[in-house]
């Protein structure tokens, strides 16, 4: 999976979750409590969908992780890739 | 035979429309099925019914805005012959011109605006609730002089986008009224007093981080769950907390249904109660929390949950203020406030370490209980979440 397709989907799913966020405006580094406003059972809610598309339980201490969409996408990205065996950073 | 009525949906509700009727005449209905579904100030509700029979008429056309207590249907024993036709109710407002009968309006549909004598096009209707236009002020070019889309279009074009919102203006300018008016009431008739304690939380978020690390998020808890029991279980203990003030006096509960005060995204809040919330356990109650706070958040709750809550909380989530002192909502007689988690120097053992403590806030009727009561039931709280695994 690219870096891309992961914020797009990470993207999707905190839609779903805060439907008045628009897409369009959610930047890179903004974070989703601070900035975007989302609350404890909202981030919980956004981690379980991510652990439903990508089989990923992302851990409580991980959560700061995710962050952000930029945090995001490198985590899902590193955890994706380690889930189906392969290196994270394939050397070219 | 019974009549179904517009129920009262809180004390501040005067009138609802009806959008949606989910049974028919013929139908066998038991207390708690949800038989129809009223447009209030605090969205769609799914009204519930409180007896067991057959449904023999409905009485009430859809998109009709009815007084609390107006006819909706009539209910008969089981076999029971269906009376000649009943009475039929009066309207405070004539239905929209366009209400579809058969086409039930979906639970973020936008209150029906106030209707000029012209009229006006579904399509003009629709943008004036969402931008909360009265159109009776307007005069459209359509016939007769009804409202017409380009009536209220055109002004600026290239106008800088509305905010996306989950629920249109209207609905949200209505929810605000509707708090408004439960809390100019509460100002008004509760003397307030509050007490506050500041409770050392560091063991309960270590026993939960504990508790959640080797499960799947679906099957996490959240700290606001832990709150939420020891403050339905305090609320047990001390019974000048838990029940309602009514023209008699207070009216002791026997169960704890706990308001859940909901914050909604774009602004608002509602505070559904979940049901003897301090038999539930742990899981079962982040269940039903999670539960609600969808359904607050569609705009989507049961008639029940909204009038029998006998103590609220409301939470200020973990990044928010440290205090809050809120405001009590009638007819109960406490609302308790937590402030958000705050790492903080602490005195344990005549030693001073950092530690996560939370600021509770009781506020409570003082025409029910006095500081005793109140110092009773926040050490309550505090006692049990010294214990959580004992929640």
């Amino acid at each position: 999976m690219t870096h891309d397709d992961a914020r797009a989907t990470f993207i999707e799913e905190l839609v779903k979750v805060a439907p008045d966020l628009d897409p369009e405006e959610i930047g890179d580094h903004d974070h989703i409590q601070d900035d975007l406003q989302l609350d404890s059972m909202d981030v919980l809610n956004l981690v379980t969908a991510l652990h439903t598309r990508f089989g990923i339980e992302i851990p409580e201490a991980d959560y700061e992780q995710i962050a952000t969409p930029a945090l995001a996408a490198a985590y899902l990205v590193a955890h994706t890739a380690k889930l189906a065996g392969e290196p994270a950073h394939p050397i070219s | 035979m019974g009549v179904f009525q517009m129920p009262s949906l809180g004390a501040d509700m005067e009138a609802g429309t009806l959008v949606e009727w989910l049974v028919k005449p013929g139908d066998t209905v038991h207390r708690g099925d949800i038989v129809a579904v009223v447009e209030t100030q605090k969205g769609a509700i799914e009204v519930e019914i409180f007896e067991d029979g057959v449904v023999q008429s409905l009485d009430a056309d859809l998109g009709t805005k009815l007084p609390v207590g107006a006819r909706l249907a009539t209910i008969g024993a089981a076999g029971e012959v269906a009376p000649t036709a009943a009475p039929p109710p009066a309207p405070t407002e004539r239905p929209p011109v366009t209400a579809e009968p058969d086409q039930p309006l979906p639970p973020e549909a936008p209150p029906a605006p106030s209707v000029t004598d012209a009229g006006a096009s579904p399509a003009a209707r629709k943008l004036a609730a969402e931008r909360a236009i009265d159109l009776s002020g307007i005069v459209g070019s359509g016939p007769d002089g009804a409202v017409m889309l380009k009536d209220l279009a055109p002004a600026k074009p290239e106008a800088p986008k509305a905010p996306k919102s989950a629920r249109p203006l209207g609905a949200m300018v209505e929810m605000r009224k509707a708090i408004a008016a439960a809390m100019q009431r509460s100002k008004r008739e509760i003397p307030h007093f509050q007490l506050s304690q500041l409770v050392d939380v560091q063991h309960a978020m270590d026993w939960l981080a504990d508790h959640n690390a080797d499960r799947p998020p679906s099957e996490r808890l959240l700290l606001g769950a832990l709150f939420m029991k020891a403050a339905a279980r305090a609320a047990a203990d001390v019974r000048e907390m838990n029940g309602h003030y009514k023209e008699s006096g207070f009216v002791p509960a026997s169960r704890v249904n706990l308001g859940v005060a909901v914050a909604l995204r774009g602004g608002g809040l509602i505070a559904p109660a979940i049901p003897q919330a301090d038999t539930l356990s742990l899981d079962q109650l982040m269940a039903a929390m999670k539960d609600l706070v969808a359904r607050a958040r569609a705009m989507r709750l049961r008639s029940s949950e909204l009038t029998s809550g006998t103590i609220t909380v409301s939470s200020l989530g973990e990044k928010g203020a440290d205090t809050m002192a809120g405001i009590i909502f009638p007819p109960q007689v406490a609302l308790l406030a937590i402030g958000a988690p705050k790492l903080r120097p602490w005195v344990v053992d005549r030693d001073i370490v950092a530690r996560h403590v939370v600021s509770f806030t009781l506020s409570a009727d003082h025409r029910v209980s006095d500081g005793r009561q109140a110092t009773r039931f926040l050490s309550a709280v505090d006692t049990y979440l010294q214990e959580p695994e004992a929640l």
